[in-house]
């Protein structure tokens, strides 16, 4: 790896296995004869499982080199252009390690992280400049004096005046960009800060006076951009598993060209094009079906858990799941113009009015930022006035602002915030936005929608004491399909320890049920209609026998691991919980009887649910809304703050603010009460910096701050706030 | 006092060194990985050379 920062040796098939120097700005990357693939693997942990997947996909053909990352539990692959994911996919798979094709133009920004790198090398800088000055003002404080002194404090200047140049950077440029705009923010008072006290000691330093500041000043850079480090880690993560989540969508259809199926973006279909979308593919565009028989899942568009039936004519939404048969589909809208396009517009609107939120530490710098100019201007014009002298009164207005300086606002935050979402992070949940874990914090009312949220999504059998021959010929007869309600079924009857009957002459018929022939008679399995059997409330498969009745199987949708936890906590925690789908009044009904909701609503709307969700922000609630459809996308804008599943349409985890990782629900009651906490500590930092301030500042004005006093304030309060918030890990 | 003359040009050299040595890591991309590094050390298909 000694020379993976060399961009000449990366033709070299051996070091081009380094992800990150492959990605690295100055080297040549994209070399046009080669192809990157990016596989997800999310189920490695250890050693032993980097050297398989490696070694496994060495061996495999056309593949020039592959590196794991483990922290991102990810592959990177070096490839022959010929090479295709899907095979790739399906070694892997074979050799037991789940693995997703990732998008790797939409990863791009997250793999080696400049900014990041940036920050830390001016941290680095700052950490040492700092190190080196408090050595030498120790031995100033504890008594070097005149030669030894002044000698001591120009070494000092010198370390400290290249090492702010460099590191203090990121203020001076945000500093510069809000005066620019005629605004004040957190930077303006630290860079003033800074270069006052350098001016002044430097002043200082030549009329060899006692006092010189180079220790506060450099200290300060460092804690400033320890703060920094720390927000910037924690949005970078985030960003990363939030682009990881949008890059496992990987956006390619089959076009039929000619009679010839060709893959290709779906950003470049275009209206009319015929596209194949093969059983459990998703709709990547509105159209119109040309051809095939199929049933269509809509629940993530509308919360509805029965399929449609889909027939050629009849129009298709983008975001739609193919079922049954192929179907081929003619584009009517793609791209933006498609109906999940128009979604997501809503979503940036409402975004906007989101960012309206000030944060805590924002409206605290709105008051803090004009307080300490002034405070320290007027210690200036007064000590002016007073002594007539302005080496004095300019030491004395740099004491101020050395001391005032915001290193509480700067850490306290982010190392609270970091702290939080890290905690919450291992237990599986994203934090998206910034102000996210502030608004969570004051929550009171949650509004969970049903299909996909609550439940899987997914249906499972209703033990209904079926009697085993028919379970034994449905199993059959199911066996043949990959519909979900089969699938559900066949499961059931292998739980239950039922081998198949001996059913002859399988066929499915697309978007109706499979059919065979059993003992001299035919047995048919799938749509009441079809089979000839009755109306149940449920979701249901019927069995036809010959010329017996048909035996309904009922279907439920089931419930997500940890959702009656996840319901019981909130409630238990004093919070109104609400149930609003867009499914049938028996099915929410009956999970709502379940769960002990008390308040539900079916049968709504997208837009029924942003409105009630208005109306409880106007009585005042704060309402966390909890959805993955796109017909939520609405609500979870509109919402106070909300959540979505990883299972969730791409349009609807960009709307919320937080995105749960795992499939369990348990953590969502959890991240209420570390919300809450981080609050409250975030609270009690900027108290505790408050301390300091009414201790030091009086002692500053008067005149009586040595630096070092201010040594000793500004640190000891930057690391009881940072040790304050580590307390919530 | 004459010796705080090698001292502190020591002591800056040193803490230099440990600066440059962080400049270099960070280089080249060792913190890209950090939880995958320290487990590659288990790992038993080690060589007797360096890769070239």
């Amino acid at each position: 790896m000694s020379a993976a920062a060399d961009p000449a040796q990366n033709e070299r098939p051996s070091l081009a296995a380094c992800p990150g120097c492959v990605a690295a700005p100055t080297a040549p990357v994209d070399l046009p004869q080669e192809a990157r693939i990016a596989l997800s693997l999310p189920t490695i942990h250890c050693q032993a499982c980097i050297s398989t997947v490696e070694r496994v996909l060495a061996a495999a053909p056309g593949i020039t080199s592959a590196r794991v990352n483990l922290t991102l539990k990810r592959v990177l692959i070096e490839a022959e252009p010929d090479v295709h994911p899907h095979a790739l996919v399906e070694l892997l798979e074979r050799n037991g390690y789940e693995a997703h094709e990732l998008d790797t133009t939409s990863l791009s920004a997250t793999q080696t992280d400049t900014a990041g790198r940036e920050l830390l090398m001016r941290l680095a800088v700052a950490g040492f400049a700092a190190m080196n000055v408090m050595l030498l003002s120790v031995s100033v404080w504890s008594g070097a004096a005149d030669a030894t002194r002044d000698m001591f404090h120009w070494i000092s200047a010198a370390i400290t005046l290249p090492a702010i140049a460099f590191s203090a950077q990121p203020f001076f440029r945000n500093a510069w960009s809000a005066l620019r705009a005629r605004r004040l923010n957190m930077d303006v008072p630290i860079v003033l800060a800074i270069v006052l006290a350098l001016v002044t000691s430097l002043w200082e330093t030549m009329l060899s006076g006692h006092h010189a500041y180079f220790d506060a000043a450099i200290a300060l850079t460092f804690f400033l951009l320890a703060g920094r480090y720390l927000d910037h880690r924690t949005r970078a993560i985030a960003r990363s598993a939030a682009e990881e989540l949008a890059a496992l969508e990987v956006p390619r259809a089959l076009v039929l060209v000619d009679g010839q199926e060709v893959e290709r973006p779906v950003a470049e279909l275009s209206v009319g094009d015929l596209i194949l979308v093969r059983p459990g593919g998703r709709m990547p565009v509105d159209g119109e079906i040309h051809d095939g028989q199929s049933e269509l899942d809509r629940s993530l568009l509308t919360g509805e858990t029965v399929p449609v039936q889909a027939m050629p004519g009849q129009s298709v939404s983008a975001g739609e799941v193919n079922l049954t048969g192929p179907l081929t589909i003619r584009a009517t809208a793609v791209g933006e113009d498609t109906s999940l396009h128009r979604m997501t517009d809503l979503v940036a609107i409402a975004e906007s009015g989101r960012s309206r939120y000030t944060s805590l530490a924002d409206s605290a710098a709105k008051l803090y930022a004009p307080g300490v100019h002034i405070l320290s201007a007027l210690a200036f014009v007064g000590w002016y006035l007073y002594s007539g002298d302005l080496r004095v009164a300019l030491n004395i207005a740099a004491a101020v602002l050395i001391i005032t300086c915001p290193c509480a606002l700067g850490l306290a935050v982010p190392a609270v915030t970091t702290a939080a979402s890290g905690r919450l992070f291992r237990k599986g949940l994203l934090i998206k936005h910034s102000t996210a874990l502030e608004r969570l914090a004051q929550v009171d009312t949650v509004v969970f929608d049903k299909t996909g949220t609550l439940t899987e999504g997914t249906p499972a059998l209703i033990d209904d004491e079926h009697p085993s021959v028919e379970l034994s010929v449905a199993l059959a007869l199911a066996d043949g399909s990959a519909h979900p309600l089969s699938r559900a079924l066949a499961r059931f009857a292998r739980d239950r320890g039922i081998t198949p009957a001996d059913v002859s002459d399988l066929r499915e018929v697309p978007g109706h049920g499979t059919e065979g022939i059993w003992q001299g008679r035919r047995v048919r399995l799938g749509r009441s209609d079809w089979v000839g059997g009755g109306q149940v409330a449920q979701t249901a498969s019927w069995l036809a026998i010959g010329d017996q009745a048909p035996h309904p199987f009922r279907f439920v949708d089931a419930l997500r691991p940890g959702a009656a936890e996840a319901v019981a906590a909130l409630l238990a925690d004093g919070k109104e919980v609400h149930l609003i789908s867009g499914d049938s009044r028996p099915a929410v009904e009956a999970l709502a009887d379940e769960l002990g909701i008390a308040n539900w609503q079916a049968g709504a709307l997208p837009a029924d649910k942003a409105a009630r969700i208005a109306e409880m922000a106007a009585r005042g609630q704060h309402v966390l809304m909890v959805g993955d459809g796109l017909n939520d996308t609405a609500a979870l804008a509109a919402a106070h703050v909300s959540i979505s599943p990883a299972s969730a349409l791409d349009a609807a985890r960009v709307a919320s603010d937080i995105v749960l990782l795992g499939r369990d629900l348990s953590p969502i009651p959890e991240a209420c009460t570390v919300s809450v906490k981080a609050t409250r500590r975030i609270r009690e930092n900027f108290r505790i910096a408050t301390v300091y301030n009414i201790i030091a500042v009086p002692l500053a004005i008067a005149g009586l701050a040595t630096p070092l006093i201010a040594a000793l304030a500004m640190s000891a309060s930057s690391i009881t706030v940072s040790l304050n918030a580590l307390r919530l890990r | 006092m004459s010796v705080i003359s090698y001292l502190i040009p020591i002591s800056l050299g040193l803490g230099a060194l440990g600066l440059l040595a962080f400049v270099y890591t960070v280089l080249s991309n060792q913190y890209d990985d950090p939880e995958g590094d320290a487990r590659r050390i288990l790992s038993d298909e080690w060589d007797d050379h360096p890769k070239p």
